[in-house]
């Protein structure tokens, strides 16, 4: 067996294992970290198709943030986990049938001639000196300049978005305006009143 | 040798996976939306799989993309989830009744 075909197989292996505590996990916090677990393990298969640049941003971008605000998310609400399991039991049945017909239809197609080896094809093996992130940007930054751009707009109204929705003034909480306690003036607070003397009763 | 469709039978499994996860947790939506991650994940390794196999990088930038506007999708949908954990006390779809006509 060759060398990169046990790799992918480890790694598979690790990624189905993965994918499948993710979804059968209780707890969320379990299942974010597994998450983390199968992202992981499709980097390294990314590497082993030469796509180094995406197997990096995969490990930076989803789980450097995007696990890491779901891990932040799942412990900032409560929820009550015996309430979740309830359901599970009942759509158990429905949702292993759906899966196994969609997995034998989508392996159907897959493993149809179009996509043996003889209509493919070798892959093109690169020389050593080649940069994947190079020719990408290269790619990028040319034929694909507009989508990049858009995809700036995307990210930028993410966060305008993700920020207006959980924005939340709370008018029963107490609090110093430092601004309106520095510009009081002496007239709104002290007030001097003329009077006669009194006597003491 | 490792060939196209050893990739893409692993795509196949992983996003069977996730539609079996997306039914086996109606109760909750957290799982549910990483349930849509790892769907995500199966279709960008069939397109990497495609795109170094067919030696075209063109797949490799749709991939790019997708994990933008996934990274902005799992934003929205947290800061969404959390605006709806204030509001009912839950994150159980089932209770996700407000806008029944």
């Amino acid at each position: 067996m060759a060398f990169d075909t046990l790799v992918f197989y480890v790694f598979a292996a690790v990624l189905v294992f993965a994918a499948l505590r993710v979804v059968t996990c209780r707890n969320p916090v379990h299942a974010a970290l597994f998450l983390v677990l199968a992202f992981l393990n499709s980097a390294g298969l990314w590497l082993l198709l030469e796509a180094e640049f995406l197997a990096m941003t995969l490990v930076l971008v989803y789980v450097g943030a995007v696990m890491v605000l779901f891990l932040f998310v799942v412990m900032m609400l409560d929820v009550n986990l015996t309430e979740m399991r309830a359901g599970m039991r009942r759509f158990a049945p429905l949702g292993l049938g759906v899966g196994v017909l969609l997995l034998v239809e989508m392996a159907l197609i897959v493993r149809s001639s179009a996509f043996s080896a003889d209509q493919v094809g070798d892959p093109v093996r690169h020389a050593a000196d080649y940069s994947n992130t190079k020719a990408l940007g290269s790619v990028l930054y040319t034929d694909y300049v507009y989508a990049f751009e858009i995809a700036a707009v995307i990210l930028l109204l993410a966060i305008i978005a993700a920020i207006a929705l959980t924005l939340r003034k709370r008018p029963e909480t107490r609090y110093q305006d430092p601004a309106r306690q520095v510009s009081v003036r002496r007239e709104d607070r002290v007030r001097l009143i003329k009077m006669p003397a009194e006597k003491r009763g | 040798m490792l060939a196209l469709t050893d990739y893409l039978t692993l795509g196949a499994i992983l996003f069977s996976i996730s539609v079996v996860g997306i039914f086996l947790n109606r109760r909750n939506l957290i799982i549910m939306l990483m349930a849509i991650e790892l769907m995500l994940l199966a279709v960008n390794m069939n397109f990497i799989a495609f795109s170094h196999f067919h030696g075209n990088l063109d797949g490799q930038v749709f991939v790019f993309f997708i994990l933008t506007v996934a990274a902005a999708e799992a934003a929205i949908g947290l800061a969404i989830l959390i605006v709806l954990f204030r509001n009912r006390r839950t994150i159980n779809v089932n209770d996700l009744d407000l806008m029944k006509g």
